[in-house]
């Protein structure tokens, strides 16, 4: 569990015009971990997850790779990292099966046609190495899945590709108890095959049933980046509403007026 | 949703085989879903064709069977190419003045400057990819809605077809070759059957062939009587169509016989196998689809999602050019209304009836075939019977408007199973 981060963001800095929408994130996930990050809406999230992604470009800050310092400028050099993004609308094509879309962009062809039976068999050993039980065929159009298949078929695809960081945009915000049980198990079990997996979730249960660690984001700041073992729940929405939690997130000074540009908040916890 | 998380096969490697029930249970619970295919279009088929024989006896006999393919070939030709337009949920107005431009520069080239047929053909199918281009770039590039782009290129290739035909002018057409396409070329009867000896077998062998290496493998095939079914019922009616068309058609045969498979359907066979393997069987295929069901799926998949949306207009633009080629075949002649009046909208018809959705994603080339077969029928039928010809445009209006309703009716029963 110790050692180099599979990913490390550092001093990681973005404003949208005006809007300093993350200020100097470090952050850091390691393989066989689930890190949950957490924040309210409009912390920061989507657009850290939208940063390593090489969807928006970095304003300052460093991206390290296994400890290699890389530049991850498009969607394409992410994905030739390892690392994949789930996201939240899942991005799957319904009027495609399964094994299609889990190879979308990315067909195994022989010669110049599609190689339909390995992709096949391919998809389906995924599945199964998954424990997944529930989908009827891999040749079932995903227009006819329900919720929670979905998201398997999506986590399944960032399997498939041999990916050493997944991050998965709230996979749970639209399912119901026992699709929720399942994707949570899904996402332990990725973890424990050795990926790095970071969880978004404002869901406390789901972040404390599966996480090894919870990053807090709050007003574009990490205010926390501690083991899940050693905060309660209680402290975790503390420092998503107010920045700070006991001894924990934004000195109290600066969590008063969460603006003041001060440093010392990041990674105070560690 | 209650069947699933039962039964498992397909998802481990080496489940069961399908029984042939099981099959047809699918195939079933795939049409209550609102997932009809083909079957309107079959239906359509056989009741018109049903109907019009009633009526008008004329219509069974092998000369009018004949005429069904020479007449409807152009605009289902043009329908093939919409087919790709229509998968991503765009439209292409202009397909049926962009066929009348190219049949103008076909038979400008061919009659007016002394082009051989080859090369003429050859330019006029350019010409249609590069419309096609043209379109595509002013959809994807410059983000104009598709519908608006080629309303202005329905108007403004009218006017060009007027200017390349200095105003108004009829160019017959003379040149052997052309006029085989769809006027007078003809198989020999034996041809005929060795060609359909090839296609069945071809079909079964791919079938056959396909079926062996998934159970190799481990995968879920067809059962060997459902292969069986669908080669038999391949082979039965192509034969019975081979059979006709070989028949004896001419009134009067010691002047002049007239039997064999209209070289057309030869054309239209070809294309409906090249662009079937294109779309099914190729990464591009697969991305159309992609792009037609989800386009931000498709981009964040690393699809160029442009370069599809491009393509998709030249091929279409490309294949109404082969339209229109054909239908200057047809009428040994190129006027500035070629590809005008009702072509644009029994193209779209065809397509659509045939079972392609106008909501983008769903559709095969046969479709355009098979609804291209219906405007046939309905146009060839009501023809036979008197009627004149605004009775057939409200007909076969009709016609389009309830395939499109067949459509999104399909729809809503689709997202109310859970479908969609």
């Amino acid at each position: 569990m110790t050692g180099i981060p599979t990913l490390e963001i550092r001093g990681l800095n973005k404003s949208f015009g005006p809007v300093h929408v993350l200020r100097d994130v470090d952050f850091a996930v390691k393989s066989g971990e689930v890190t949950a990050l957490v924040g309210d809406n409009g912390a920061g999230k989507s657009t850290l997850v939208k940063c390593v992604g090489g969807i928006y470009p970095m304003d300052s800050g460093q991206c390290l790779f296994e400890g290699r310092p890389v530049t991850v400028n498009h969607p394409k050099d992410a994905a030739g990292l390892g690392i994949e993004i789930v996201y939240q609308d899942l991005a799957l094509c319904d009027n495609l099966d399964i094994v299609q879309n889990m190879f979308l962009g990315r067909e195994r062809r022989s010669g110049l046609v599609l190689d339909e039976l390995s992709m096949e068999r391919m998809a389906a050993e995924t599945l199964v190495s998954l424990s997944v039980r529930t989908v009827a065929s891999v040749r079932q159009q995903v227009a006819s899945l329900s919720g929670g298949q979905r998201q398997t078929v999506a986590i399944a695809k960032a399997v498939l590709w041999n990916n050493k960081v997944v991050i998965l945009d709230e996979p749970t915000a639209a399912l119901g108890v026992a699709q929720t049980a399942q994707v949570l198990e899904l996402v332990r079990r990725l973890a424990d095959s050795g990926l790095a997996v970071v969880l978004i979730s404002h869901n406390m249960n789901d972040v404390f049933a599966v996480s090894d660690r919870i990053a807090a984001l709050y007003l574009g700041r990490l205010v926390a980046d501690v083991p899940a073992t050693e905060v309660t729940h209680a402290q975790i929405v503390e420092l998503i509403t107010a920045g700070r939690s006991g001894n924990l997130g934004l000195a109290a000074t600066s969590a008063a007026d969460g603006d003041t540009d001060l440093d010392d908040g990041n990674g105070a916890a560690r | 949703m209650k069947a699933v998380g039962t039964a498992v096969p397909g998802t481990t490697p080496r489940a069961g085989q399908p029984t042939v029930r099981s099959y047809a249970g699918n195939y079933i619970a795939r049409l209550r879903g609102g997932e009809m295919g083909a079957l309107p279009a079959v239906f359509a088929l056989l009741f018109l064709g049903t109907m019009f024989s009633l009526a008008k006896p004329v219509f069974l006999t092998a000369l009018n069977f004949a005429n069904l393919f020479t007449q409807g070939a152009a605009v289902t030709v043009i329908a093939m190419g919409l087919v790709f337009v229509l998968l991503l949920g765009e439209i292409d107005l202009s397909a049926g003045f962009a066929s009348g431009v190219c049949a103008a520069v076909l038979a400008v080239l061919l009659v007016e400057h002394g082009w051989p047929w080859y090369l003429a053909i050859a330019a006029a199918i350019a010409t249609g990819a590069t419309i096609g281009l043209m379109l595509g770039v002013l959809v994807a590039k410059v983000g104009i809605p598709s519908f608006v782009v080629t309303l202005a290129a329905f108007l403004a290739f009218q006017g060009v077809a007027l200017l390349l035909i200095d105003n108004g002018k009829n160019i017959s057409i003379s040149d052997k070759a052309i006029l085989t396409i769809d006027a007078t070329g003809k198989l020999t009867p034996g041809i005929g059957w060795a060609l359909y000896a090839v296609a069945v077998c071809g079909f079964a062998g791919i079938r056959l062939l396909r079926r062996r290496s998934r159970i190799g493998k481990g995968l879920a095939a067809e059962p060997l009587s459902v292969v069986a079914f669908r080669v038999g019922l391949v082979a039965g009616i192509l034969g019975l169509a081979v059979y006709v068309l070989n028949l004896e058609r001419s009134l009067n045969p010691g002047f002049s016989s007239q039997k064999g498979v209209p070289f057309v359907v030869v054309i239209i066979a070809g294309l409906l196998i090249l662009w079937t393997f294109v779309l099914s069987r190729t990464p591009y295929g697969r991305h159309i689809y992609a792009v037609g069901g989800n386009r931000e799926a498709a981009r964040r998949a690393g699809i160029n999602v442009d370069r599809i949306r491009i393509s998709v207009f030249v091929i279409c633009s490309a294949m109404a050019a082969v339209g229109g080629v054909i239908a200057a075949s047809r009428d040994n002649s190129v006027d500035p209304n070629t590809g005008g009046s009702n072509v644009l909208l029994y193209a779209v018809g065809a397509a659509v009836i045939g079972g392609t959705s106008l909501f983008g994603g769903k559709g095969r080339v046969l479709d355009a075939v098979l609804g291209g077969a219906v405007v046939a029928v309905i146009n060839n039928g009501m023809g036979l019977m008197g009627y004149s010809s605004g009775v057939k445009f409200i007909v076969t209006g009709s016609v389009l408007l309830l395939a499109a309703g067949v459509d999104a009716l399909s729809r809503r029963r689709a997202s109310a199973v859970g479908l969609r």
